[in-house]
């Protein structure tokens, strides 16, 4: 290869490398176009979207729970309130292995076997992703143990929480009810209502009684906080916050102290009692014996003793005042006799002579009067003050079981008072119209005679009688009970009334209505059958008794309570107003197997009255409860 | 003049001035990005500034080094690189599910990294052996020379690695002259043989390209990175949130934001005008890398000066495609920018080979 050609190839290789060159500029230049069309997309024609997803990413709402309002009796006692405490907490999705995680915290501080129990109750109702309390109410060393161990316990962590707690005891349990965790019912039924985005930041809402029924003024308003958040989730600062509206306080018309009363009167008998204000229908006392304690329902109950709750003979979680269903017996006599004037069925100067029995023509059945051998001569008066049965057995069949019905109707007997409580029984007024529509049965005779002195299908609630009773007190005014009187706005500290319930007027003529209720005071003076009840009272009392048989008893058969377990013994009943001249308070009591309302329940409605009219407090009454200071 | 003084002028007269501005824009502006993107960290700024003194002490040094001196190194270092790499195969770390690292019982190194300038190295020399008498048989040389470490990284599995290095080696090939028609036909090929090379491929390395055509899939997974980076530029906008106040660089969003990912932080901070003002600089240092090319006496001068030019644009091509969201995730960091001293010294050396390039004009003797 010469020279010349050597130097001549060399040029054409640089020549052919220069061209290389300019094909790898290109390839470069081809490169960089690409990256600056990606970059014009994802910074000029996509950049909202993405300015939109890094705020999304940055910026996080934080709900800020509301307050729950105070619940007050009328002198302001505090009978449900909030405290903040720290829980220990467990989130599912963030452990690695959740029973190593449970074990480790057992370790380190005490955890009984019940709340065990209840956290895996309550674990099994909750998503992956929601934090589940194990443990609430800890100490400072407990808050301090778990704390300086976080590292080992992958998904617990300590949170403070607002409590709900009821220091008024297991004696106002039926009226308050309790808060509870929200569960997923209640978070369908919050979607289904529009209201799930204001209990973002809630984990408890009311479950029965006021809770349940002024929920919507005791949850108040949910605040939202924008929070800066990192990628872990950690707030870094705050940027803007919605403040909560805290909930609603509301002041009852009850009276905590007359509660207790009431309570302590019924000494070991179960039962309800209902009080009301005649005139404004204001519940001054709603007892249902047993009680239970509130308390153990508001961060969830274990299901042991929940069973233990709800399996107990005696019921507790059943309001007795509100549900309990008993015929109302001769407590239904004032009533009759009020139908019978206001039909022209009978004057006041009417009398019976009182064999002991009843016979309805071509029967030789006897209805017995409870009172062997008969009352004698009975006027209406008499009739009331010494239950005569049989008196009460020929008005009924004279009036006709559907004249009866639509009387006693418009007493309110059947039919929900529409007190401002969630759950409340109707009872059972019957008629021939129900009687066939229920059972597809003809009406007999022999009922009738019965439902005169409220037996058979009658069923009456405690608080269906007391609303009856405050009707003869007050002159034929029908009222809606209430519970709540007022209601405050924790910010504006004024107490706004609430609105009493409906009224409606029942026509009575007045001197019908007044021999009634000379009846009614007869059963408590001398010689009537609730006499020995009133003795002493500086004040005067109008009272009709009652039994309510829980066994029937056979023809020719007596009734002997001493002789039938207690379960089996009659419910005793009572109904009263007092001050007979100016009535202020009316009570009506349910005490199961009480035997004779003269016996057990008219002596509960005296220490009642007592206290009310007269503030007369019975022996060994304790009531530790705070005042709201506000 | 003192002896000394005169010493060091010599030395730094062997630096090419435009270069030298370019890379220190470029490190001047890592520096402010890793700044903002460490939350300024007094350690990772310290430790970002001496890598620099390291990395430009190196590139003096090798600015030094004339050409041919540097031709005789190649072999030598792909002969011990390639034997390490049998090493790594036989003897290596498991880390992550791949084979790539020796541990040589003071640190853990990985072969491949030495064989990114040793594989340009030895083809050029090669080429610069044979540069009177070249053939289509020496391009066959050369593909086996590239083949041999190519497979070697890629059966560790390190796929990204393996693919830099090969486009590294094609450069140099390609600038050797490798035939058009060899160049379409393998491209025909290769893009025939791609449903086998994805039956080939680790279930991680699938699941990569498919986070990439759908990042979405895998949110909390494998296509956070990505989701999280394309949302901090794209949020960046025209002109950027400013410097310290991209909400995702700062609020941790981005991870790997010094190293890795630092160009997510540059958009987010800097916008589409930082970005085009970024890219820019690259081309700039690829435009002077060309002409050092274009003037250079030797072939090894002309090969060595046009593939790390080539080069360093590819890896901040592959960077920033990555972090947008346009290539997959391959741990390629962006040259210059980068926290992490072995890339800023291999980069920085591979620029003073450039200025060796440039300023040892004179033709060396083969």
């Amino acid at each position: 290869m010469s020279f010349a050609t050597q130097l001549k190839n060399l040029d054409r290789e640089l020549a052919r490398f220069h061209g290389r060159l300019k094909v790898g500029a290109a390839f470069v230049a081809l490169l960089a176009t690409a990256l600056l069309a990606r970059g014009f997309y994802l910074q000029v024609v996509q950049h909202d979207h993405y300015i939109q997803r890094a705020e999304s990413n940055r910026i996080s709402r934080v709900p800020a729970a509301p307050s729950r309002g105070l619940i007050l009796d009328r002198n302001d006692r505090i009978l449900a309130e909030n405290y903040s405490a720290y829980t220990l907490e467990l989130t599912r999705a963030k452990t690695d292995d959740l029973e190593a995680t449970l074990a480790m915290v057992g370790t380190l501080i005490e955890i009984s076997p019940g709340q065990l129990r209840r956290f895996r109750r309550l674990l099994s109702e909750s998503h992956e992703f929601e934090t589940v309390p194990l443990k609430s109410k800890l100490t400072d060393e407990e808050v301090a143990i778990i704390a300086a161990n976080r590292y080992r316990l992958p998904g617990a962590e300590v949170k403070a929480r607002l409590f709900r707690n009821y220091q008024a005891g297991p004696g106002m349990a039926h009226v308050l009810g309790f808060v509870g965790r929200i569960n997923d019912r209640d978070l369908k039924q919050l979607r289904d209502d529009g209201r799930e985005q204001n209990y973002k930041g809630s984990a408890h809402i009311g479950k029965t009684g006021l809770e349940r029924s002024y929920e919507s003024l005791l949850h108040g308003r949910t605040g939202f906080d924008q929070m800066e958040t990192d990628a872990s989730g950690r707030a870094v600062r705050m940027l803007s916050r919605i403040a909560p509206v805290p909930g609603k306080d509301l002041r009852l018309h009850l009276d905590a102290e007359l509660q207790a009363v009431a309570e302590q009167a019924f000494g070991d008998y179960l039962g309800g009692l209902v009080a009301l204000d005649p005139n404004t229908g204001g519940v001054l006392a709603l007892v249902s014996r047993p009680g239970f304690d509130p308390n153990l329902f508001v961060d969830g109950i274990d299901p042991e003793t929940w069973k233990a709750l709800n399996e107990s003979p005696d019921r507790p979680m059943v309001n007795r005042a509100l549900r309990g269903v008993y015929p109302p017996g001769s407590t239904i006599k004032p009533l009759m006799a009020l139908a019978g004037l206001e039909l022209g069925l009978r004057k006041p100067s009417d009398s019976i002579n009182d064999p002991g029995f009843y016979s309805l023509p071509n029967s030789s059945h006897q209805f017995r009067d409870w009172k062997r051998g008969g009352h004698g001569v009975v006027d209406l008066r008499r009739s009331i003050s010494q239950s005569c049965d049989v008196y009460y057995y020929q008005l009924a069949v004279d009036m006709g079981i559907d004249r009866m019905h639509d009387y006693l109707a418009q007493f309110g007997l059947g039919e929900k008072t529409g007190i401002d409580l969630d759950g409340e029984s109707s009872g059972l007024l019957p008629s021939r119209d129900w009687k066939k529509r229920r059972w597809n049965k003809p009406w007999y005779p022999g009922e009738t005679v019965i439902a005169g002195i409220g037996q058979g299908y009658h069923l009456t609630t405690p608080l269906q009688l007391a609303v009856a009773a405050a009707m003869l007190a007050n002159g034929g005014t029908r009222i809606e009970p209430r519970l709540v009187q007022a209601v405050r706005d924790p910010l504006a500290h004024a107490w706004q009334p609430q609105p009493g319930g409906g009224r409606v007027k029942v026509a009575i003529a007045p001197d019908h209505l007044a021999v009634v209720r000379e009846g009614m005071m007869d059963v408590m003076r001398p010689g009537g059958t609730a006499a020995r009840s009133a003795a002493g009272a500086p004040y005067a009392i109008a009272g009709k008794t009652g039994t309510a048989q829980v066994v029937g008893i056979k023809q020719g058969a007596r009734y002997e309570a001493s002789q039938l377990a207690r379960e089996h013994r009659d419910h005793a009943l009572f109904i009263a107003y007092a001050p007979t001249e100016n009535p202020t308070i009316v009570v009506a009591v349910m005490v199961e197997n009480g035997g004779s309302g003269s016996g057990t329940a008219a002596p509960i409605a005296r220490a009642v009255f007592d206290y009310y009219l007269t503030g007369k407090r019975p022996g060994g009454l304790k009531l530790e409860m705070e005042r709201d200071a506000d | 003049m003192t002896r000394t003084s005169h010493w060091i002028v010599r030395r730094l007269s062997h630096l090419d001035g435009m270069l030298l501005i370019l890379v220190l824009l470029l490190l001047g502006v890592s520096l402010a990005v890793v700044a903002s993107a460490s939350g300024q960290s007094p350690a990772r700024i310290s430790g970002h500034l001496i890598n620099m003194g390291l990395a430009l002490g190196v590139m003096v040094v090798m600015a030094n080094v004339p050409p041919h001196l540097l031709s005789r190194v190649g072999p030598p270092l792909f002969v011990a690189g390639v034997v390490l790499l049998i090493g790594v195969a036989l003897f290596g770390e498991v880390r992550n599910g791949s084979r790539r690292w020796l541990n040589l019982g003071f640190m853990a190194f990985q072969p491949s990294e030495l064989l990114k300038l040793a594989l340009p190295l030895t083809l050029a020399w090669y080429f610069q052996r044979n540069e009177a008498v070249l053939r289509a048989r020496h391009f066959l040389v050369g593909g086996v020379l590239l083949l041999v470490p190519f497979l070697l990284i890629l059966r560790q599995p390190d796929l990204g690695t393996a693919l830099m290095l090969g486009a590294s080696g094609f450069y140099l090939l390609f600038f050797a002259g490798l035939p058009w028609k060899v160049i379409f036909g393998g491209g025909v090929l290769g893009a025939a043989s791609l449903p086998v090379v994805w039956s080939l491929m680790h279930d991680y390395q699938q699941r990569r390209v498919l986070t990439l055509l759908d990042p979405m899939s895998d949110p909390l997974g494998a296509g956070y990175h990505i989701i999280q980076s394309t949302i901090a530029i794209g949020s960046g906008g025209l002109f950027g949130k400013g410097w310290m106040q991209g909400t995702q660089s700062q609020l941790d969003f981005i991870p790997e934001r010094t190293t890795d990912f630092v160009f997510a932080v540059f958009g987010e901070e800097f916008g589409y005008v930082g970005a085009i003002l970024l890219i820019g600089l690259y081309l700039a240092i690829v435009a002077r890398g060309l002409v050092i090319a274009a003037r250079a006496p030797t072939l090894f001068g002309r090969l060595m000066a046009a593939t790390l030019s080539l080069n360093l644009f590819t890896y901040a091509f592959v960077n920033m495609g990555m972090v947008s969201g346009l290539l997959p995730v391959v741990g390629v960091p962006l040259p210059l920018m980068s926290y992490g001293g072995t890339a800023l010294i291999t980069l920085l050396l591979g620029m003073g080979i450039l200025m060796s390039v440039a300023t040892h004009r004179q033709l060396n003797k083969s």
